[in-house]
């Protein structure tokens, strides 16, 4: 849970819970030091931060509706008044509201077809308001694919029912049947008549109808009638994008702003024991703080910010802690500190009846997010309320993290989300927006702070490492008798096998994680299918099958073979060359199901002998999620996401030792470029009869273990190390196969 | 840090003064001083290109490049690409390709793409990806801007 020498600490997402989210524990409440003088300091400080969030939990704020599962499980978004989601203006202005975020998976798109849809307005006419705890409703933390099966159909529930509202209106005017009244491009129609009464007409007459709650479950547009859903609409403030117009988080600026910069530790968890602050204080215009183990400077500019900083820094005398492993020692380390040890296959006996019995161990190393707009925030207090404009998934959730860091009232913060650069599940967590805020307290002043590359490589969070533990066993017919599968540390998503096997043993166990982790799109679903999908292979290999044949004969779920028989009738599988006539060159193949969602790879690769490496010529994929609302950005996240696993797969992975990353760069943390890009098939399969799913993450899943398989087919090694590093190669043309 | 002096920027044509250290980088300048926001952060070291302008028609990374050697010299950012409504043919291919999803890394992608078209009309599959290749997409809509790079092409060489 938490992280060695590092003050995070675990907390709950109750809108999904395998969301993994660790936020740094700040205390910036003025009461502060009375507490720690009753309760002593160090972790209690967390665990006095922890009740106090619980306490206000526990009597809501007037006016604010706490809305949580019981007993956890995926929230939908929150039935609300249809006002909360749909303003109509008196001058015919539409205004939307969502609490979902835009990051760059198309949220504005989507939710202004979904509304625009079920509105029968042109997508133009409505105007998205997203992410502003003061005006949207809590749709949760923007992740694990929910947008679309969750806040997609709350906003198509209010707008559908303000359009009812409004052909009643009409009806009530005109004195006629409801159902004698059509809703068209913006207005109630009379059907057997010329009258006309428009949203803003009907705004106009002050509707109380509006104040009704909205069930989500209604029946809204059936796919058939679809107008503008299912087509492909451009990003809404796509033309802002492509003339530098648009105001990212790190682009705000607010009156009287003053730029922050933090001083770092040295090294993860080094803890503060003097500072002298004096040299930042003598620069003009700067202000300086000093809180604990927080020491940040707020200035008229970076260039001055990064200046104060450097004149304080030599000062600051820190004790570094011991025992941080290196990350060449990672993998055991996660072992060693399993919980609970490490669990035994309950069905180990099998393998003294068993034809064939396979174990191997997986390993997957920390990765980061490394967005392209790394993290900022501008805060801004007044009067005791704060503002924070920041690049978050989670605008609710920074919300709670800011009011509990600064033991305040959350309907004393507001947390506003403009569209920003880039989030991969990496920003769950406020620690920027606290940071900022606790500068901008100290200025009394706005401060932006936008953290630098080399801090959003070391102290934003990572991927989790995963050690992966596979063994099962084969009958003579080649049938898998028994399966058990261990993930240490990365966490349950993508665990489970499709595969039929009699009770399959799929146990998930913490570890003791070196580095802070969190989310990162599709969570530990790349790590177990990497493990998964290549042991699969191993075990074709083991029982003399082809691994399309062998997959296929043990899967039952209908759509999951219907991806993985297109991928590979799209590559060409079955008619592929044979070995022989194919020197150094391998084909593999992979396939999952994860959120809802169905995807199946095929990748071509080919061994260079002479260099000892392998290079990515072709990947073909299909993927199923439902129905297809947003047909032109469903394949560009398919296509992102095929592009983005290919950075882990072939060369991402943090190196740290002593407590220190030791490549924040992307000179050396190198993520895919131009260059790297192969030849990509997509095939998107579409279910008008299914509800729709998510796209933004089962994507990324098959990629690494398709390309592993191939590179077994092209030379014989099978790789079970992510990023995917050949050993030694015979450097004849071909060798033994 | 060295005593501020008084520095004359040309952007997009526009003559400014700006007294600060000679040795601040243009791009904090440009998006602090002259409050030109759309040139974006992504390392300050110019590896991933987010930060690219044009510096007398060349490609430069503003995060690299200090004002002292700027100054006097012909600087182009994206706010300068069009022309009151009309879009320069590149952020036209872009917006048509939609060749970008959260878009940080658009305005670098664009500058570059410029200054690669500026010097050949009409590039190769081949001359695109390694002129490109500096620049870092995180989203990884890669194919769809080098789709647009050869849009521009075809859009500027009609226009020509």
């Amino acid at each position: 849970m938490s992280t060695i020498n590092t003050n995070c600490r675990r907390i709950d997402c109750p809108e999904d819970p395998d969301q993994i989210i660790e936020i740094v524990g700040h205390d910036f409440g003025l009461s502060r030091r009375t507490f720690v003088t009753a309760l002593g300091a160090g972790i209690l400080i967390a665990v006095v931060a922890k009740t106090a969030l619980g306490q206000e939990q526990d009597q809501p704020v007037q006016g604010e509706q706490r809305r949580r599962v019981p007993g956890g499980g995926r929230r939908q978004s929150p039935p609300v008044p249809v006002e909360a989601r749909v303003h109509l203006g008196k001058d015919g202005s539409i205004t939307v509201l969502a609490g979902k975020v835009e990051g760059g998976q198309g949220a504005r798109a989507q939710l202004s077809q979904a509304a625009a849809e079920e509105l029968r307005v042109p997508i133009e006419r409505v105007a998205m308001v997203l992410a502003d705890t003061e005006l949207a409703p809590d749709d949760g933390i923007t992740a694990g694919s929910r947008t679309t099966p969750s806040t997609v159909p709350a906003v198509r529930a209010a707008c559908m029912m303000a359009r009812n509202m409004l052909a009643q209106h009409a009806a009530a005017q005109w004195k006629i049947d409801a159902a004698a009244v059509d809703v068209r491009d913006g207005a109630a129609l009379e059907k057997s008549g010329d009258r006309k009464l428009s949203y803003a007409d009907f705004a106009s007459s002050d509707p109380q109808s509006l104040k009704q709650v909205a069930p989500n479950d209604l029946a809204v547009t059936g796919v058939e009638q679809w107008q503008v859903l299912g087509q492909s609409a451009a990003r809404p403030n796509g033309r802002d994008i492509v003339t530098g117009k648009h105001t990212y988080p790190s682009d705000l600026i607010r009156p009287g702003m003053l730029y922050g910069k933090i001083l770092r530790p040295p090294s993860f968890g080094a803890k503060l024991s003097a500072i002298d602050l004096a040299p930042a204080r003598a620069i003009d215009g700067v202000v300086a703080v000093h809180d604990g183990n927080f020491v940040g400077v707020a200035a008229p500019s970076t260039f001055l910010a990064k200046g104060a900083i450097k004149a304080i820094t030599e000062s600051a005398k820190w004790e570094p802690t011991a025992g941080h492993p290196p990350s060449d020692k990672l993998f055991a380390h996660l072992r060693e500190n399993a919980r609970g040890g490490v669990p035994r296959n309950p069905r180990a006996e099998h393998a003294n009846s068993a034809a064939k019995t396979l174990k191997a161990t997986y390993n997957v190393p920390y990765v980061q997010h490394a967005p392209m707009e790394p993290r900022a925030a501008v805060a801004e207090w007044q009067d005791g309320k704060l503002t924070v404009w920041t690049a978050t998934q989670n605008p609710f959730g920074v919300r709670r993290e800011l009011a509990g860091a600064f033991r305040i009232q959350e309907s004393n913060v507001r947390v506003i989300v403009p569209d920003f650069g880039g989030g991969f599940g990496g920003k769950h967590t406020g620690e920027c927006a606290v940071e900022a805020a606790r500068l901008a307290r100290a200025a009394q002043k706005p401060v932006a702070l936008r953290w630098t590359r080399a801090e959003e490589f070391t102290w934003a969070y990572f991927r989790p490492a995963a050690v992966m533990d596979v063994e099962a066993t084969l009958s003579a017919d080649g049938a898998l008798t028994s399966w058990h599968f261990v993930n240490i540390n990365a966490g349950r998503p993508g665990i489970q096998t499709p595969y039929k096997v009699p009770e399959p043993s799929t146990p998930a166990v913490d570890s003791a994680p070196p580095l802070r982790h969190g989310s990162y799109r599709a969570l530990a679903a790349t790590a177990n299918n990497f493990a998964r999908e290549s042991f699969m292979d191993e075990l074709a290999a083991a029982a003399g099958k082809d691994p399309l044949d062998f997959r296929l004969a043990h899967l039952e779920n209908d759509r999951l073979r219907a991806a993985l028989e297109a991928a590979a009738n799209a590559f060409g599988w079955a008619d592929r060359k044979p070995k022989q006539d194919r020197a150094n060159v391998g084909f593999g193949l992979a396939c999952a199901v994860e959120k809802g969602s169905y995807v199946a790879a095929v990748a071509e690769v080919e061994v260079d002998r002479a260099k000892n490496a392998f290079h990515v010529r072709r990947l073909t994929q299909a993927f199923e999620c439902g129905k297809i609302t947003t047909p032109r950005n469903c394949r560009s996240q398919v296509l992102g996401s095929i592009l983005q696993a290919l950075g882990p797969t072939l060369r991402e992975q943090t190196t740290f030792e002593r407590g220190r990353v030791t490549n924040a760069s992307f000179y050396q943390y190198e993520v895919p470029r131009l260059a790297d890009v192969p030849r990509i098939d997509i095939h998107l399969l579409d279910r008008p009869d299914l509800p729709p799913a998510g796209a933004g993450e089962t994507p990324l899943i098959c990629i690494a273990p398709a390309i592993a398989n191939a590179i077994f087919d092209a030379c014989g090694q099978r790789l079970r190390d992510l990023p995917l590093k050949l050993g030694p190669l015979d450097s004849a043309a071909q060798s033994d196969t | 840090m060295a005593d501020p002096i008084v520095t004359k920027l040309i952007v997009n044509g526009e003559p400014h003064e700006v007294t600060t250290d000679p040795d601040r980088s243009l791009l904090e300048v440009l998006r602090e001083d002259l409050r030109m926001t759309g040139t974006k952060y992504g390392c300050g070291e110019g590896a991933c290109g987010a930060c690219a302008v044009l510096v007398d028609g060349k490609r430069t990374f503003s995060c690299s490049t200090i004002v002292r050697e700027a100054a006097g010299r012909q600087i182009r950012t994206i706010e300068g690409l069009a022309t009151g409504d009309a879009l320069h043919p590149v952020q036209q291919a872009f917006l048509e390709e939609q060749s970008f999803q959260c878009g940080y890394c658009t305005a670098g992608m664009i500058m570059g793409a410029v200054a690669l078209l500026e010097r050949n009309k009409q590039p190769g599959e081949e001359q695109i990806r390694d002129w490109m290749n500096p620049h870092i997409c995180r989203c990884c809509t890669y194919p769809m801007i080098a789709a647009a790079v050869k849009r521009a092409a075809e859009i500027g060489g009609a226009k020509a």
